[in-house]
């Protein structure tokens, strides 16, 4: 039973990492809630899915043509809607929101509903691991939720252009006054996340079928991990997938699986009424509340 | 030096327009007229409505009742925007509103007549204190707020069972007939929309609306801004839930799709198509959408799409709303003026 949980709650906190992760890259580098994050998130499983049946590309090609596609949609709903109402932050949610609600509907409307709509997973079987079963699929999402949160840290560290967008994240005016130009450093963070969270669908997604409501969900656990930890800090981002994660699996054993989903949406009212910047969050503690 | 002659655009008001502001200047019919007429045509055009029943039909009585719902939800929408509070989760007061009136008339037997007020009262109260904790974030996060409560409560309902779980409570008492259902709605919707109007013109709108564009000076200026807004919400909330407990009866049902996102997105389009900040905004654009949504009813789920483009088509390219703009054209005109231009100007 220990071991289940145990690593079960890894598994849901990988997964809730990898669906944050674009969503909190987004926020914490261009201070843009992207409420459209859901949507990007389906319209990659979807894509994929379409690439494949569609068009008969291969899944190895599929994959990184999906990615690509999110990261140009994602630059795309920048310079298109985004550029011009820059700094409103409220309008900026409501666009945001407008996308996503179209994207998500949209694919209703088209009948992506039924359950022939799944994705492959990437390899096939399962192991024991202390007496529990386990695919390699999930195993799997660990690996890659690990290797991207480090990449970013990496990314958002120790290169150029990371260090370019934290500089217009921390403080606009001055980067601005040392060339850093706003729009580009803005497209290009949502190009990344969108970009993120299609590798995201494409590893979380085939462990079921495609359904819209996911898309609201995936919306949900994104804005549950990032406000918890605080909108700015991967630890913080980390920390909190595992507390979710965790807390999520335990519920789902010892309680009721019903009430697993609440629980999200629980911590993200605590959190936001209590501590808005979050368990790490630091630099915006000020602007948030009055 | 030849300066180079260009040409603009100047806007001014229309002489009637002058005349017409200062009460005591009125003295001709026409200027009477050109003050009330736009007011008097809004008013009785809802009024003669109900009159007119074998004329439009059932079917269009009961879309003008819901787009008087949404244009309550939509008011309510612009009285928070007003005091800078965004709200991205109208459907959380309007499900509360519902919900008590399906608890008070399933429980306790009550009729229409009592179970509406009270849930109207009630319900936006039981809203001000489910937000009252979280008045003091700025920005986004009350729009995450709000986003977040209506799929809580739904989750909530659909897990516990309660109030009816995913069933809902069906069987309750209808309201007498479509007549009077719409004239009550129509009347609050009319005293919504100039009361609220009414509200912004006194000294304590002033405070609300400063609270928007700067509540830190409201804060210097010795305000308790948290007990402002946490009445804007009490007063926002009463047409919203006033709205779900109305539609409660109308449909003698009340169910989980009482908190569903077309509560949210269909007032939040509104107010943002009519124009966010004037109240008489929110309700052309209620007037606008809704009945364009009934006649698009065969598309299915692809209207909320379109809602969403047309959305997304007025924050980011239109911001200012349709309202403002007619308002614009009956009380000013334009003529193009020359003007110099400097060398190497524009």
């Amino acid at each position: 039973m220990e071991a289940s949980v145990l690593i079960f709650g890894l598994v849901n906190s990988a997964t809730l990492m990898l669906v944050a992760l674009g969503f909190s890259l987004i926020f914490g580098l261009s201070g843009v809630a992207n409420l459209a994050h859901g949507g990007i998130y389906l319209f990659s499983g979807y894509v994929t899915w379409m690439l494949m049946n569609y068009l008969g590309v291969p899944f190895l090609l599929a994959v990184p043509l999906t990615i690509i596609i999110a990261g140009v949609l994602g630059a795309l709903i920048y310079w298109v809607a985004l550029k011009r109402v820059r700094g409103l932050h409220l309008s900026e949610v409501i666009a945001t929101f407008a996308v996503g609600v179209a994207i998500l509907e949209l694919f209703r409307w088209m009948g992506f509903v039924t359950y022939e709509f799944t994705l492959p997973v990437f390899i096939k079987g399962s192991v024991d691991i202390a007496g529990v079963s386990i695919d390699y699929q999930r195993l799997l999402i660990i690996g890659i939720g690990l290797l991207l949160a480090f990449a970013l840290w990496v990314f958002s560290r120790y290169t150029k252009m990371g260090l370019a967008l934290r500089g217009m994240a921390q403080d606009e005016y001055t980067a601005l006054s040392i060339g850093i130009d706003s729009d580009w450093a803005a497209a290009l963070s949502m190009a990344l996340g969108s970009a993120i969270a299609a590798i995201a669908a494409i590893s979380i997604l085939p462990l079921g079928i495609i359904s819209i409501n996911m898309g609201y969900e995936v919306l949900i656990m994104a804005l549950a991990v990032s406000v918890v930890g605080g909108l700015e800090s991967i630890t913080g981002l980390v920390v909190a997938s595992i507390i979710l994660g965790f807390a999520k699996t335990i519920t789902g054993t010892y309680f009721d699986p019903k009430w697993m989903e609440v629980i999200y949406l629980f911590a993200l009212v605590l959190v936001l009424a209590i501590k808005p910047s979050g368990l790490f969050g630091k630099f915006k503690e000020l602007e948030e509340r009055v | 030096m030849s300066a180079k002659v260009g040409y603009r655009k100047e806007r001014l008001d229309r002489g009637i327009k002058a005349r017409t502001d200062d009460i005591f200047a009125i003295s001709t019919y026409r200027e009477i007229l050109y003050l009330i007429l736009p007011r008097v045509f809004v008013i009785a055009g809802l009024l003669i409505f109900p009159l007119l029943g074998d004329f439009t039909g059932v079917y269009w009585q009961n879309v003008i009742v819901i787009t008087c719902t949404i244009a309550l939800l939509a008011l309510s929408w612009d009285l928070l925007h007003s005091v800078g509070l965004v709200s991205l989760g109208q459907a959380v007061f309007f499900g509360v509103g519902a919900y008590i009136t399906g608890f008070l008339a399933q429980q306790f037997g009550l009729p229409p007549l009592v179970t509406i007020p009270l849930a109207t009262v009630f319900g936006a109260l039981v809203c001000t204190m489910l937000l009252y904790p979280v008045l003091r974030l700025r920005g986004v996060y009350f729009g995450l707020i709000t986003f977040a409560l209506p799929l809580l409560f739904m989750r909530i309902i659909e897990t516990t069972k309660v109030l009816g779980g995913t069933e809902g409570m069906s069987g309750l008492p209808a309201l007498p007939s479509i007549a009077i259902s719409l004239y009550i709605i129509i009347t609050i919707t009319l005293v919504c929309v100039f009361g609220f109007q009414r509200l912004f013109e006194t000294d304590y709108g002033l405070v609300l609306k400063a609270i928007k564009d700067n509540d830190r000076s409201v804060i210097a200026a010795g305000f308790n801004i948290s007990w402002f807004k946490a009445q804007a919400v009490f007063i926002a909330a009463l047409p919203a839930t006033f709205a779900g407990a109305f539609l409660t009866h109308h449909y003698q049902f009340v169910g989980i799709p009482a908190f569903a996102t077309d509560y949210s997105i269909l007032p939040l389009a509104s107010a943002i198509v009519g124009g966010p900040g004037s109240f008489f905004g929110a309700m052309l654009g209620a007037f606008l959408l809704v009945p364009l949504s009934e006649l698009l009813r065969d598309l299915g789920t692809l209207r909320i799409v379109i809602y969403s483009v047309i959305l997304l088509i007025f924050v980011v390219g239109l911001p200012e709303g349709l309202y403002p703009y007619l308002r614009r054209k009956y009380f000013q005109f334009e003529r193009v003026v020359s003007m110099e231009l400097e060398e190497g100007g524009k």
